[in-house]
């Protein structure tokens, strides 16, 4: 049974190349265009992982982050923010809510960001 | 000042029109109708009460009304400098908003190209693979143009965080030449660095002491033509660390040196013949090490090559 990753991301463009990408590495991917949807489909589908941007449509990112972490059935899911949103405190703040890890796009390449993927599900 | 700056700042209509202000909103146009009146109205007090008023309230009251008029001068001139401030204030956050709506349709643009480049949904043939480089490339230079922009409106509006630890600025040194051989080997440019010998750490902000040590590095190799030589020097003076990279590149026209840590500046003989650069680079640097309680300078000679230095304090 492949591990199933929750990308909640506004950016359609990014949900394909990582749909590509992650399928290709054996992952199933659940998209999620907006955070109202993200929340509903972490509770449903209980994935492995969720990647979560910030800057979202309906719910913000930081308010996403903190409905997860504070219901019992989504809190022990990995999270991992990727986001352009690098302002003073943002990376703090996200750890200390209970982020795995913060990854600023411009500064990672495609790989990098599937090999964070993989540490933060152990593998 | 030579002759020439003089009459320049004495253009006021000239200045006001820089600006984008009227004259009535001009701050140099209402400083000199501020001054043309303090003296008039001295006068005029001084004269009046000398000579035609024996009633020492009346010279009070001319002087009171007078005053008055001098305080709303006084007040206009303040909020054109206001106007001027919340201008610059809005051009920043104008910088700031644009680089953040272009950062996600250029990470979409750069993963595409890594994953079609990566040949994962199948294979690529050379003929693509140089324009899929074109594209590579030229996306990391606008995504290192917009980094460079966000740097800039964080410095303005003062939101750059400074996070100082303990850090070995040999270690991070010898981490950027190794990063920066292949480069330097494409340019035919020998790096060579020269650190003393037990230096103590720095106490500042590693992410940004590299950015500084990237700009200084990458302007030495770049601006080196044909093949050429970068040395780095790197020792304990007083309380600080001092930082050099000597190059014999084509250095900065004279009359070009006083504008080089200026945004957006780039030298004359540097557009001749390298089109990249945003002229960004020295600004942020000077801004960084300034913040880090260090200094930042150079010397330059045209044809000859350029030596930049920055201090840091060790403590």
């Amino acid at each position: 049974m492949p591990k199933t990753i929750l990308f909640i991301e506004d950016e359609s463009a990014l949900q394909k190349t990582f749909g590509d990408i992650l399928k290709q590495e054996g992952y199933e991917m659940i998209s999620a265009l907006d955070g109202e949807v993200g929340l509903r489909l972490a509770k449903e589908k209980k994935p492995d992982l969720i990647l979560l941007d910030l800057i979202l449509p309906r719910v913000h990112g930081f308010d996403v982050l903190k409905k997860l972490k504070e219901d019992k059935e989504t809190k022990e899911i990995p999270v991992i923010v990727l986001t352009n949103l690098e302002g003073i405190g943002d990376v703090d703040k996200a750890l200390e809510m209970g982020a795995t890890t913060y990854l600023v796009k411009a500064q990672y390449s495609l790989e990098e960001v599937v090999d964070k993927i993989k540490k933060a599900l152990g593998e | 000042m030579n002759f020439k700056k003089i009459l320049s700042q004495l253009n006021i209509p000239a200045q006001c029109k820089r600006y984008g202000l009227p004259l009535w909103q001009c701050p140099s146009f209402l400083f000199l109708i501020m001054g043309i009146i303090i003296i008039a109205s001295t006068l005029i007090a001084y004269a009046i009460g000398t000579r035609y008023i024996e009633n020492p309230e009346i010279v009070a009251l001319i002087i009171l009304i007078l005053t008055a008029i001098l305080f709303i001068i006084a007040f206009i001139i303040t909020r054109s400098f206001e106007r001027l401030a919340e201008a610059s204030r809005m051009k920043s956050e104008f910088i700031s908003v644009v680089s953040h709506q272009l950062r996600s349709p250029l990470s979409n643009l750069r993963w595409a190209i890594e994953l079609l480049m990566s040949g994962r949904l199948g294979k690529i043939e050379e003929r693509q693979t140089e324009y899929f480089k074109i594209l590579k490339e030229n996306s990391a230079r606008m995504g290192e143009l917009v980094q460079d922009l966000l740097t800039v409106s964080k410095i303005e509006t003062a939101t750059l965080p400074l996070k100082k630890r303990e850090i070995s600025l040999e270690n991070l040194i010898r981490e950027l030449i190794s990063e920066f051989e292949p480069f330097a080997k494409a340019s035919n440019v020998e790096i060579e660095f020269k650190p003393q010998k037990d230096l103590p750490k720095v106490f500042a902000d590693p992410s940004q002491i590299r950015l500084v040590v990237e700009n200084l590095l990458d302007n030495a190799i770049r601006y080196i033509k044909d093949r050429g030589r970068a040395e780095i020097l790197l020792e304990k003076k007083g309380k600080n660390l001092y930082f050099e990279i000597k190059d014999n590149g084509v250095g900065i026209p004279k009359g070009d040196q006083k504008y080089i840590f200026q945004k957006f500046f780039r030298s004359e003989n540097i557009l001749r013949y390298q089109t990249q650069g945003s002229g960004l680079g020295l600004y942020i640097s000077k801004a960084i090490v300034e913040r880090s309680g260090g200094k930042i300078g150079f010397k330059s000679e045209e044809n000859k090559g350029s030596t930049f230095w920055f201090t840091l304090p060790i403590k």
